[in-house]
């Protein structure tokens, strides 16, 4: 009995001996492997990685993170946030503004400070809030601070007015939504309609160069494996279990003597943290942030991935983010017009028929096998009893 | 400190029935575990509790009974902070007014309660759910970083022994049966050390063996722990033999022991009677 309590009450592996090997595995695949082959076989060879793949390989990174940090605050939470792609962009735009700081003298119209928009708009100097941007540690600490403030500002004023469920959903997108208006003021400073591209280096990289290219991807999938040990970190402590029982029975934690507002915006603000450094990694990779990414639908879509891959299990948001944006890849070449409706099917099946997710196929068809083994037995029982 | 303070005499008349007569007025607020005087509250103009006034000492059992709509849910929602009243006085071992207080700091000042229907962490194991409810910082960094010391388990040992559940220390919440949590979400009351314990509906739905068992339960924890137990069970009632109080549409009707309520016209009129 004893003994058996001291188990329990030891600190729980971020994973066990399985789940490390397989994060090791994957990890070399993916930071090792899938570089060399970019590399090293020649662009005849059917080893050779094509060149298009890898900034892909690292957007997919990217979704990953986002995933994760949604699943961290649904599955963990119960906070189903629709408004994630807000933090992501703000990242994102974090990082662009940085970018567009390093072009110097080399856009279109040749202004060494002024960025082409802010030319194109006849403004004569560089706004207060882009001060700054020109330091790389500076741009990484507003990745950061722009989405964990929005988060702790928002999340403070709804978790404390005990703003829960279906509300927060709608509160975050309409968060997301007021800032999709926001940004696509030209006056905003931030570019207006077109945001911002046309990036050149990033510290001191050309960005288009395949080397950097495979610096963005490796960077990204070690992000990514650092961000889900972080999320591991978290569910597993007993703060992991205060927010399972803050999204199970939240009054019940109350009475408990535990502050679910501390909880649940201690998990939201480390969720949009993520969700901006994912934004930040995105943007060098795609060349471009533009209002769009503050899109509701791009919201939304966040929280299918997590559904369609498995909630409440971080790895299961991971594959989510990655096997959807796969097929999503796949078909918008193949058959753009069928995208919306496999995405809507996807989102209906995984609620009707597979509430777990991707992951939780396997439990359920265990489930499924194994039920169909009793009920053959009992159809043989009834048999036998009917043949005496 | 609150200086001790004269009772109205009916509070007084009410809280003394069934002591010795000796003591009798020297009752001071201040050496109450739990206070109410001139409490109502009110929703959509129905007088859910009307100027209630209940004096519980420390280390007592009290039960409260009354027919449906007395107000015995309500009365422990003010004492926990999840409902403020319009008006009254709630203190706490005679000085901390909870009327100020939320559900949180209500409960980490030592109060806790057990909800009618069983509410336990269904996805969590039992020893999950103990670790969760026993006492330790609350805060979301300590949590983050929370370890479980040799103190801390053996109050869980002890509750886990004390509630008969430790057979099922790694079995899920979700999976116990009726009365099970029942027992869990008692132990978790244990564990969180709470000096004042206000349990409604303990035994509802529990065979009479198990009835039986958390009557016991409960009697070893008096004396140690002020209990207030909310029942419709006449029988566990009897078994409990401690102070009854009586509430009918909001306040106390009647109080006493259980012979002296169940004897009271009054009682027997708007309850026992029917």
């Amino acid at each position: 009995m004893r003994n058996q309590l001291e188990t329990l009450a030891k600190p729980r592996p971020l994973l066990d001996r399985k789940g490390w090997a397989a994060f090791l595995a994957i990890g070399f695949v993916l930071i090792v492997l899938v570089p060399l082959l970019n590399i090293l076989p020649g662009r005849g060879s059917a080893l050779h990685l094509s060149d298009y793949l890898i900034p892909l390989l690292g957007k997919y990174a990217c979704y990953a993170i986002l995933a994760l940090s949604l699943d961290l605050v649904w599955g963990y939470a119960g906070i189903l946030s629709l408004g994630h792609g807000a933090f992501f962009a703000l990242g994102g735009y974090a990082m662009g503004m940085y970018l567009m700081r390093q072009i110097g003298t080399r856009g279109v119209y040749g202004h060494p400070e002024l960025p082409d928009f802010m030319v194109f708009l006849n403004w004569k100097e560089l706004p207060w809030y882009w001060q700054g941007f020109d330091s790389f540690p500076f741009a990484m600490l507003m990745v950061l601070l722009a989405p964990g403030i929005l988060a702790l500002v928002l999340g403070w004023f709804a978790f404390r007015s005990r703003v829960t469920g279906v509300y927060i959903s709608i509160v975050t997108q309409a968060m997301t939504f007021a800032l999709l208006l926001a940004f696509f003021r030209n006056d905003m400073g931030f570019g207006g309609n077109n945001g911002l591209t046309d990036f050149k280096d990033i510290l001191g990289f050309p960005i288009q160069a395949p080397s950097t290219r495979i610096g963005l991807y490796v960077v990204s999938v070690i992000v990514l494996g650092l961000c889900f040990l972080l999320c591991r970190f978290v569910t597993q402590s007993k703060l992991g279990r205060v927010l399972l029982a803050v999204r199970d029975a939240e009054s019940r934690v109350r009475f408990l003597g535990y502050s679910p507002t501390a909880a649940k915006l201690f998990a939201f603000v480390l969720s949009a943290l993520l969700a901006g450094i994912a934004g930040a990694l995105y943007v060098p990779q795609v060349g471009i942030i533009n209002p769009g990414e503050f899109s509701p639908a791009n919201s939304i879509e966040i929280a299918i991935w997590v559904a369609v891959g498995g909630r409440g299990t971080l790895y299961g948001a991971i594959l989510g983010g990655v096997v959807i944006n796969l097929v999503k890849t796949w078909l918008t070449g193949a058959a753009p017009e069928l995208w919306l409706f496999v995405l809507g099917g996807l989102f209906i099946a995984s609620t009707l028929l597979f509430p777990k997710g991707i992951v939780g196929m396997v439990g359920q068809w265990k489930a499924w096998r194994d039920q169909k083994k009793a009920y053959a037995l009992d159809d043989k029982a009834a048999a036998q009893k009917g043949a005496e | 400190m609150r200086p001790a303070m004269p009772l109205p005499s009916v509070l007084v008349e009410n809280a003394t029935a069934g002591l010795a007569p000796e003591v009798v007025g020297k009752v001071r607020v201040s050496d109450t575990q739990l206070y109410l005087d001139g409490v109502s509250v009110s929703f959509d103009g129905f007088r859910a509790i009307n100027n209630l006034a209940l004096m519980v000492a420390p280390g007592e059992l009290r039960t409260i009974i009354g027919p449906n709509g007395a107000g015995k849910t309500t009365m422990m929602d003010i004492i926990t902070g999840k409902t403020k009243p319009d008006a009254g006085e709630v203190l706490f071992a005679g000085r901390v007014d909870l009327t100020k207080l939320d559900e949180v700091a209500i409960a980490n000042l030592g109060i806790g309660r057990k909800f009618q229907k069983p509410t336990v962490f269904e996805n969590l194991t039992v020893f999950e759910n103990f670790e969760l409810a026993l006492k330790s910082a609350r805060g979301a960094w300590k949590t983050l970083l929370g370890r479980l010391n040799s103190e801390a388990l053996d109050r869980i040992a002890w509750a886990l022994d004390t509630v008969g559940l430790d057979t099922k220390v790694e079995d899920i919440a979700g999976s116990l049966s009726h009365g099970q949590k029942q027992w869990l979400e008692i132990g978790m009351l244990l564990v969180q050390d709470t000096q004042l314990i206000l349990l409604d509906e303990p035994v509802a739905g529990m065979t009479d063996a198990e009835t039986k068992q958390t009557a016991e339960l409960i009697l070893t924890l008096k004396g140690e722990r002020t209990l207030v137990v909310v029942e419709h069970d006449m029988e566990f009632v009897r078994d409990l033999g401690a102070k009854v109080t009586v509430l009918h549409e909001g306040s106390v009707l009647s109080e006493g022991t259980v012979d002296h309520v169940q004897n009271d016209p009054r009682v027997i009129e708007v309850y026992l009677g029917r």
